[in-house]
């Protein structure tokens, strides 16, 4: 059985700040996948997956979109810009921003029990 | 229904309205979400790769009830040899294209995974045109 966790325990384990779907930070994730490479990400067929990533552009959001992940941890400090929240809003995607590096982010996580997709 | 939408080379940011669009169409016809998302990743990488390699193109897209047929057609270099361009890991993309979060050589190759049918037609110097049809029922 995968153990699943509430996105509102992804952001308290990484202290981190949810900027926009707080409306939806009780749904469930059941994996998590770190890349900063979107084609990558597309190729993945898991579902309930939360996305660690340091890039913060248009392309993790619509990734996000297209992939069906409904939530994304920004690493080490970057910012979300108003763009990337206006699409996210339309998606019911829930951005997080936080300040971890993203190994660190992904240790934490790891140690937590969140599971990986591979 | 028939949709189009304009895609700018070079323009990341605009990246994905076409499937964004797409995306929502299927949504409202109750199409299962798992065949939404085979469709919309392969025409969200059909439009990444116009905008990373191409000048400017035009995504038309027809449904009817049993299908989705999208012809991504667009004036660029063309691909020389698409055998090899089909090969994951084969990759010409800039770096400007690499910090966007692509150019893994991952796009064609997933375009073929998810759709039923592909095909690519190619003419160096003048541009590429990709089809992608997709059964809407499993
Ligand atoms: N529309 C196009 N016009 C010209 N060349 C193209 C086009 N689409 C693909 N190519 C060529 O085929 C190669 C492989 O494409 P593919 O989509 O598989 O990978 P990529 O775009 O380089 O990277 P990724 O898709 O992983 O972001 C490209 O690097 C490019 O040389
Ligand atoms: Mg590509």
């Amino acid at each position: 059985m995968a153990s699943s966790f509430k996105i509102r325990k992804i952001a308290e384990l990484l202290d981190a700040r949810v900027v926009c779907g707080e409306q939806f930070v009780d749904n469930e994730i059941n994996y998590a996948f770190a890349s900063d490479l979107m084609s990558d990400v597309l190729t993945l067929e898991s579902e309930q997956l939360v996305l660690i990533t340091g890039l913060t552009n248009m392309q993790t959001v619509r990734t996000a979109e297209m992939a069906d992940i409904n939530c994304v941890v920004f690493v080490r400090g970057k910012k979300v810009t108003p763009e990337m929240i206006e699409v996210a809003d339309e998606n019911n995607t829930v951005l997080i921003e936080c300040q971890y590096s993203m190994f660190r982010t992904i240790g934490v996580l790891f140690e937590s029990g969140v599971n990986p997709i591979y | 229904m028939e949709f189009s939408y304009e895609v700018e080379g070079g323009n990341f940011a605009k990246a994905g309205n076409a499937a964004s669009g797409v995306k929502k169409v299927l949504k409202q016809l109750n199409v299962d979400p798992k065949i939404i998302k085979r469709i919309v990743v392969a025409l969200y990488e059909g439009e990444v790769n116009v905008v990373a390699h191409a000048y400017k193109g035009n995504v038309l897209v027809d449904i009817d009830t049993n299908r989705i047929y999208i012809k991504i057609v667009d004036e660029g270099p063309g691909i020389p040899d698409i055998d090899l361009a089909m090969q994951v890991g084969y990759s010409t993309a800039s770096a400007m294209v690499r910090e966007m979060g692509f150019g893994a050589g991952m796009g064609l190759p997933n375009m073929k995974r998810n759709a039923d049918i592909i095909d690519i037609t190619s003419k160096v110097g003048e541009g590429t045109v990709v089809e992608l049809t997709t059964k809407l029922t499993s």
